[in-house]
């Protein structure tokens, strides 16, 4: 049975993380091959998923660690673990 | 995301008890970004954020003694940072709606992405201009907070199926439902938006289009 559109959408993360099982891959990568529209979708969705994991997109504050480890010094003074 | 290093851990944390306090330092450090951007992505204000970080890190240290060794040392973490997030909502009566609709809405998976016939990928340098970048933390921070939470362990802290769902106490299957809701959710919204990022590619003639 040749899967649709709709059902490559539903696995799209799956497929991205490799966690479709060999069967299914088999289906999708038939389907991608014919698909203008899957493929574009898959491309995006993998490239936001690699836009949004690099480090400059979420940056911890400018000062934040200095200021984290000031204050765990100041505990670390006064009690023991 | 520095990746979690077991040995290292046991051993800080037995030198730790063992009166070297110091170390502590290095223990928590692979964990500071984990720590704050879950609880930012729960208390969505940075000042109150940071404030809890540091409030985690405090109670991770005078609980040491406590930390069994069963789960890594960093799900351990991230779960009295989270206790530590939904204690703060709970006090400040701010539980928002978008959290207790989404719990139930985990099965409906259907959804339409933004159909895209000619897709043109973003380079990693395109984050270079500021405003990709304000583009894509906004489209985040936008998400309703379940699916928020599960994008900032697994996607941008990069950690695995089974350490997100320890650290945000729920099974890995829905780890995996909001997760894919998440991104189809961020996909919608922005693929249509990232064109202008793109590359431009060169035409039949050499011309850019």
């Amino acid at each position: 049975m040749r899967i649709d559109c709709k059902h490559v959408w539903e696995h799209i993360s799956a497929y991205i993380d490799g966690e479709v099982d060999v069967g299914l891959r088999a289906e999708i990568d038939k389907h991608l091959e014919t698909c203008e529209i899957c493929s574009a979708v898959l491309d995006s969705t993998r490239n936001l998923v690699v836009l949004v994991a690099d480090d400059r997109v979420f940056e911890l504050p400018a000062g934040f660690s200095q200021r984290l480890h000031a204050r765990l010094e100041k505990e670390m003074e006064t009690a023991g673990p | 995301m520095t990746a979690p290093n077991p040995q290292f851990e046991a051993d800080c944390i037995r030198r730790i008890l063992a009166g070297e306090r110091h170390l502590f330092h290095s223990l928590i450090r692979p964990c500071e970004r984990a720590i704050y951007f879950l609880l930012l992505s729960l208390l969505r204000n940075e000042t109150e954020a940071e404030d809890a970080a540091q409030e985690t890190a405090i109670k991770v240290y005078l609980n040491l003694k406590n930390f069994r060794g069963d789960a890594q040392f960093r799900t351990w973490v991230l779960s009295i940072a989270r206790n530590e997030g939904l204690g703060r909502l709970r006090k400040a009566g701010t539980r928002r709606e978008d959290s207790l609709d989404a719990e139930t809405d985990e099965q409906t998976g259907d959804y339409t992405p933004a159909v895209l016939t000619c897709w043109r990928e973003v380079p990693s340098e395109a984050l270079e201009r500021q405003e990709l970048g304000a583009m894509l933390r906004k489209a985040v921070e936008g998400l309703p907070e379940i699916y928020r939470n599960v994008v900032l362990l697994r996607d941008i802290e990069e950690m695995d199926v089974r350490e997100t769902a320890a650290a945000l106490g729920i099974t890995e299957g829905a780890v995996k439902v909001r997760l894919h809701r998440a991104r189809a959710l961020l996909q919608g919204e922005l693929a249509p938006r990232l064109e202008g990022f793109a590359p431009k590619r060169k035409g039949v003639f050499g011309w850019l289009r």
